[in-house]
């Protein structure tokens, strides 16, 4: 039989589905919040483009500068052009409109890849979880015990263990990440177990790994969307938190935390080495957040009934 | 009822067990040698060794934890690496700063967040439950630390009402402790207004359909009595969960607000202990707010009784 031959919803898959995602695309929540994510992930990705500096260049001359504030520069011709620093610039006079826009990528990237980690990691200690019996109990004692200690306070202590990084930061933010999302897939495959086609699939012999992967995964990828794009806000945040602690990243990469700390001790005089990077920041989180509050609305109806 | 909370009681054992036995693999998992920071540079291999003897550093891993976990038990963390002093003096030291904080915060929180979530639910749909909802989205996504330098830049330094950072024991003076805490419990304050008003206006809303809201209406009880006394006493439960819950949001905040208003209670402590690399100090912070964190949520699963009568156990 030919694909022309079958009807229209079985060559283009489940009909519930597309409707979802169309739904969700009409969700002025989402739409909004995509659109600001997808606005700022272009100017950190285009940063270079923008009329920025090197977020790095440090100039002793024009320190501590209010935005609006002009000077020359010399280009690599020799010809000299006025540049504007729009946001000012810092105690060591680097740029602020500048290391904006490069800290956006620092913090995307962070809330992307703790997101995706600890969806991952969790994902498959909940499966174990929720389906190896004598596991479950020994499993979510440990996942009580990591979930008893603060969100910072945890990460704070991992990193105080090594020295600041990229990498430290990520590990530190996902591992108080990881219980939620493992008691989340466990409730999910707990209950999923119970159902007729389960109790059928395993009737007809299913062995685990294919049971799991057919029917339980599939039951899963609508709550872990919401709750990775949750937690990809909340990893922005901390890593903010941790870096204007002064013990996230080192201090000279631009990220919003970093910026911010760096104009601690002048805020009374220049207060814009704090609000331009966290205006970003809060706009950012707030982004993400609406995008999770209408994606979780959409896809998952159960999911925004229980919060 | 005594046997539940016996029972609650010895359930925190495991959970607490467990946040021990992190902590103390946290300081075996260093790179550096703990008695080789104590000792300091100018030490000699022998001093080197004598330090690891005395902390019992030189013995197996399990009667380490055994040790370690006995002295903990006592009260007893070691002693600072970065302060040269006992942590348990140095804790006691920043206890009141951090208590008198929380305890501003917890009190502003629910004072302005249950009236508020209660109105919205009322006026289910209308522009105040807008901005309730609006200001709690706003609420989870403004950093503190943000929050902080806007207050402190509209009321320290353009308004010039209040000081801008610092702190005064309470020994020196109510005045004076008071308005050295105002703006940094207003700071921390404001995720757990949102947080606290978004779980009250969903759980009035839910409790407003049942049918005993409208016999309370149908004996004539005036609107306030049927919101508070009805609708606000049956959504209790959930309500005091949450504030339990948002302790961990409450104790992450205490770090980061204690460090921009420059108070020296146990947030800053953590703070300076981690910049420090200073592990006793990192440990018993831990160990303490996570216990904090613990207890304060079991008082709240005993309360549920209490706040309503259909539960018993």
């Amino acid at each position: 039989m030919s694909i022309e031959a079958l009807p229209a919803e079985l060559v283009e898959g489940p009909p519930q589905r597309r409707r979802t995602l169309r739904l969700a695309a009409r969700n002025p929540s989402v739409v909004i919040g995509a659109l600001i994510v997808l606005a700022l992930a272009l100017l950190g990705l285009l940063a270079p483009l923008l009329d920025t500096l090197p977020p790095s260049e440090i100039n002793p001359v024009f320190r501590n500068k209010k935005p609006g504030a002009e000077r020359l520069i010399r280009d690599s011709n020799g010809t000299e052009h006025k540049y504007v620093h729009r946001f000012g610039t810092d105690s060591l006079g680097r740029d602020i409109y500048s290391r904006v826009l490069y800290g956006a990528r620092v913090s995307l990237i962070i809330g992307i890849t703790v997101a995706v980690i600890s969806v991952a990691v969790g994902l498959v200690i909940g499966l174990i979880a929720g389906y190896v019996r004598w596991l479950d109990g020994s499993i979510m004692r440990v996942m009580d015990g990591l979930m008893a200690i603060p969100a910072i306070l945890l990460a704070m202590g991992v990193v105080s263990l090594s020295r600041a990084g990229l990498i430290a930061v990520v590990i530190a933010i996902v591992i108080p990440e990881i219980p939620r999302v493992v008691r989340l897939v466990r409730s999910i495959v707990l209950s999923i177990r119970e159902e007729p086609y389960v109790e059928a699939a395993i009737t007809v012999g299913t062995p685990t790994p294919l049971l799991l992967i057919r029917h339980v995964l599939p039951n899963t990828v609508a709550p872990l969307i919401v709750q990775g794009t949750f937690t990809c806000a909340s990893a922005i945040l901390i890593e903010a938190v941790l870096s204007f602690l002064g013990v996230g990243i080192p201090p000279e990469t631009p990220t919003w935390g970093n910026i911010m700390a760096e104009g601690r001790s002048l805020f009374r005089v220049y207060p814009h080495n704090i609000f331009y990077p966290g205006l970003c920041l809060a706009l950012a989180v707030l982004a993400i957040n609406m995008l999770g509050d209408g994606l979780r609305d959409t896809l998952d109806p159960r999911f925004a009934k229980r919060v | 009822m005594f046997s539940y909370v016996l029972r609650r009681l010895l359930a925190t054992i495991p959970v607490m067990l467990i946040v021990a036995v992190f902590v103390f693999l946290m300081l075996r998992l260093t790179p550096s040698d703990p008695a080789a920071i104590i000792a300091g540079d100018n030490a000699n291999t022998e001093q080197v060794a004598e330090i690891r003897r005395r902390l019992g550093l030189d013995q197996p891993i399990l009667s380490q934890f055994v040790i370690w976990m006995g002295k903990t038990l006592q009260g007893d963390f070691g002693e600072s690496f970065f302060f040269k002093k006992q942590v348990a003096e140095l804790i006691a030291d920043r206890l009141e700063p951090t208590l008198s904080l929380a305890f501003f915060t917890l009190l502003l929180a629910v004072i302005i967040a249950v009236p508020l979530g209660v109105v919205a639910a009322y006026r289910h749909g209308g522009w105040l439950d807008r901005i309730v909802m609006g200001f709690s989205v706003l609420g989870f996504s403004v950093p503190v630390f943000v929050i902080a330098y806007v207050l402190i830049y509209i009321f320290a330094i353009e308004l010039n009402w209040l000081p801008v950072q610092g702190y005064q024991r309470l020994a020196q003076g109510v005045g004076g402790w008071l308005q050295r805490l105002i703006l940094p419990s207003i700071t921390l304050s404001v995720i757990y207004i949102a947080l606290i008003a978004r779980i009250t206006r969903t759980s009035v809303l839910e409790v407003m359909n049942e049918e005993y809201i409208r016999t309370a209406r149908a004996k004539g009880q005036t609107e306030a009595k049927v919101l508070i006394r009805h609708a606000l006493a049956n959504a209790a439960v959930p309500i005091v969960t949450v504030v339990g819950l948002g302790v961990a949001l409450l104790i992450g905040g205490v770090v980061v607000t204690e460090s921009v208003y420059t108070i020296p209670g146990l947030g800053r402590l953590t703070v300076d202990a981690v910049l420090a690399r200073d592990y006793p100090t990192i440990q018993a912070v831990i160990l303490l707010f996570s216990l904090a964190y613990v207890l304060i949520n079991l008082a709240v699963d005993l309360a549920y009784t209490f706040l309503d009568p259909r539960i018993r156990y």
